[in-house]
């Protein structure tokens, strides 16, 4: 299944070269978790190892678990601690 | 009102949309864009958004601030490139009373803060640096 990984902060700067806007597809084998997904992520790219230490997690924009099953076409977006204001 | 633009924002706005003829009070926080902050010079700010979650969470935190203290919130945010001086944020609650205006004006800055998907990227004297929550890190040069 594609799900659709949104990053931000400096988790961008180190999304692939072809991510728009930090936005960029993952396949992965159905019944996949949010933890599934990060791990696939570090593999790939060393500074994405502490994702899960450091950021929340939205799935769909709603505030999700690690252990959260992904369903085909799903947007997750990895939150760093925010800073608005 | 629940605003999150990139345009300059009106803190009036704010306050027009809360006001009615049965509040005696409102208190309106405006943060703004500050020309020093962890001991560097600072010239502007970039604001990062999740817009529809971002915009869901403003909603949320007004409706919280509603359901607690009853009164109406705006909540405006701008994103995108600010420079120093201008206003990033606004909040601004109406009431009867000073008390709770006081109380909820600074539990929804505080909530907005903590719970709205929005990060701030700090052009510096020395550098660039994304800022995550307490935490300043080193940003690939854009």
């Amino acid at each position: 299944m594609t799900i659709h990984v949104l990053l931000f902060g400096h988790y961008r700067d180190a999304a692939p070269s072809e991510a728009e806007g930090g936005a960029f597809p993952v396949t992965l084998a159905d019944g996949a978790t949010v933890a599934d997904l990060a791990k696939q992520l570090a593999a790939q790219e060393p500074r994405l190892a502490d994702l899960l230490v450091r950021t929340r997690i939205a799935v769909r924009a709603e505030f999700a678990a690690p252990e959260t099953i992904l369903q085909e076409g799903d947007e997750v977006a990895f939150l760093p601690p925010m800073s608005g204001g | 009102m629940i605003l999150l633009t990139e345009e300059p924002l009106n803190p009036d706005d704010a306050v027009r949309a809360v006001m009615t003829h049965t509040d005696g009070a409102y208190v309106q926080f405006v943060g703004v864009v500050r020309s020093h902050a962890r001991g560097r010079t600072v010239t502007a700010l970039e604001y990062q958004a999740y817009v529809p979650m971002a915009e869901a969470q403003m909603r949320r935190i007004a409706e919280q601030a509603r359901e607690r203290w009853g009164l109406a919130c705006s909540i405006l945010h701008r994103f995108g490139y600010i420079p120093v001086g201008e206003a990033a944020v606004v909040v601004c609650v109406a009431s009867a009373h000073r008390a709770e205006a006081f109380d909820a004006c600074r539990w929804v800055i505080d909530t907005v803060k903590a719970e709205v998907p929005i990060w701030k990227k700090e052009f510096a004297n020395d550098g660039t640096y994304w800022i995550e929550g307490e935490e300043a890190l080193p940003a690939s040069a854009s």
